[in-house]
């Protein structure tokens, strides 16, 4: 069966099983008590409501279906090379090895000499060993409803093999600690019609949109946010999706043009974002709203 | 900006930049930014130009979004001096649709279609009308605006011109310049006026 299609089946049944965070989205009832208190409590339900439904996913989360595609796609002998990344691959810690990769990238790849993060290594790996277009796969790089990238799917197999791992990014060859001082640089650069940059809404403490948090991704406790969770079955939609979509989505928000899929922008910030994290526990694939 | 100016802030802004640059062995600032114009392509109405920073943002940019004085004061003036009023003079209109407009928080992304007028984006940042518990906190509660300041002419100057260019009162803003970029018109920036100052409006009962 497609990971979609269990998907849809899955989701109603855990769905039904907690009314209380199908019923997030409505608008929290209004209050007479101060505006801001009143905000605040709202945002603790609906908070904890989550934490409830995610809860009775873990057991059954959405991802796994994922995990279990990419885990194939992994293994098989695919492409016009007819060769597998299982006996090709290098994602830093040797060929084939993925225990442990996914808390360790971005890093520094001797054979191309640039950093890279994980989906623009499978990339590579699916260009150079199996033949693969890049072009055609940076066609249609992102999740929709009806079609999941086969990157997508590696890399939430990738990580899941990374669970309860520490999050290790190295910071030793000088093109890992280059790409992390110009991610930091990319991450407070504004430009565009609103003069926004990451840092306008992922630069302080305890500041919201509307009612959704937002991390202080400049600090080690507000950068592991970006980190965890990811990549996440998005209930919104209903797909799968990997850091390289949520930092495309965010551009977007911030009213930048695109950054081109597994282009050096996104490494460097995903360097900065993920070097910011080291020392937390992944606790794998997630669940995001 | 007279071509005096121009050239002040031009030398100020290159004296704030060699300080940045002399503290690094590298300008990795400037490697981000040969690295976004790389990158970036145009996608919809989020045409590629806009990765190229303008003489404000070029400012903040370079300086932690903390110019010193004598340049910020002179180019808020200049923004200020850039500031469009309607030429009726009419600057409050009606609360009501400014309320709407307030909600909206779309505009300006590669996904929104083009001629689509886009919202002012107000209760992603701000509190307004108490009855509205989702806002966001990235700016000051408006709680209140109008009732605590009166809507005087000047008032409604201030707020019509803060809506239009942010940065003509305090260079580095976190908000957008929603008239200057063209995010919304006039029209829309008088109801905006009006949710803030009409007494009628929620955001003063």
């Amino acid at each position: 069966m497609k990971p979609s299609i269990i998907v849809s089946l899955a989701l109603p049944l855990a769905l039904a099983a907690l009314p209380a965070a199908g019923a997030k989205s409505q608008k929290p009832p209004v209050k007479q008590t101060a505006p801001a208190a009143a905000a605040a409590e709202d945002k603790d339900a609906t908070t904890a409501e989550f934490e409830k439904f995610r809860e009775v996913m873990e057991d059954s989360n959405p991802a796994e279906l994922f995990e279990m595609k990419g885990e194939e796609l992994w293994n098989e002998k695919r492409g016009p090379k007819q060769v597998s990344l299982a006996e090709s691959c290098d994602l830093g810690l040797g060929i084939g090895v993925v225990k442990g990769a996914y808390v360790q990238t971005p890093r520094y790849f001797a054979d191309v000499d640039q950093v890279m993060d994980v989906e623009r290594r499978i990339v590579h790996c699916m260009v150079e060993h199996q033949g693969f277009k890049r072009e055609d796969i940076a066609k249609k790089p992102f999740s929709n409803d009806t079609h999941t990238p086969e990157p997508v799917s590696l890399v939430t197999y990738v990580a899941s093999q990374s669970k309860g791992m520490k999050i290790a990014i190295p910071q030793k060859h000088p093109k890992e600690i280059e790409t992390y001082r110009i991610g930091a640089e990319v991450f407070q650069y504004r430009a565009g019609p609103y003069d926004f940059s990451c840092a306008t809404c992922h630069g302080a403490d305890g500041k919201r949109i509307r009612t959704q948090q937002l991390p202080n991704l400049t600090k080690p406790q507000g950068a592991i946010k970006s980190y965890l969770g990811w990549p996440g079955y998005r209930m919104t939609g209903g797909v799968m999706h990997t850091l390289q979509w949520r930092m495309n989505d965010c551009f977007r928000q911030q009213r930048f043009p695109e950054p081109g899929y597994v282009s050096d922008s996104v490494t460097a910030l995903l360097s900065y974002l993920g070097v910011n994290s080291n020392g937390y526990t992944y606790k794998g694939p997630g669940i995001k709203r | 900006m007279t071509i005096e100016r121009k050239i002040t802030a031009a030398l100020l802004a290159g004296a704030v930049f060699a300080t940045v640059a002399q503290a690094e062995d590298r300008n990795y600032r400037a490697e981000a930014i040969a690295m976004i114009k790389k990158d970036f392509r145009s996608r919809g109405i989020a045409g590629y130009e806009r990765v190229q920073e303008d003489g404000l943002q070029a400012v903040c940019n370079r300086s932690g979004n903390r110019p010193p004085e004598a340049i910020a004061k002179q180019l808020e003036q200049d923004q200020l001096a850039s500031v469009k009023l309607p030429a009726d003079g009419k600057l409050m209109g009606d609360w009501k649709s400014g309320e709407k407009i307030a909600q909206s928080g779309r505009g300006m992304t590669w996904a929104d279609k083009p001629g689509i007028p886009g919202g002012g984006n107000c209760y992603n940042c701000h509190q307004l009308d108490p009855k509205e518990k989702s806002f966001g906190t990235i700016g000051p509660s408006l709680y209140q605006f109008g009732k605590l300041r009166g809507n005087t002419p000047e008032t409604q100057k201030y707020v019509y011109s803060k809506i239009y260019n942010a940065k003509a009162f305090n260079l580095c803003s976190e908000m957008p310049r929603f008239g200057h970029s063209g995010a919304i018109g006039e029209k829309e920036i008088r109801d905006l006026v009006a949710l803030l100052l009409d007494p009628a409006s929620p955001v003063n009962k």
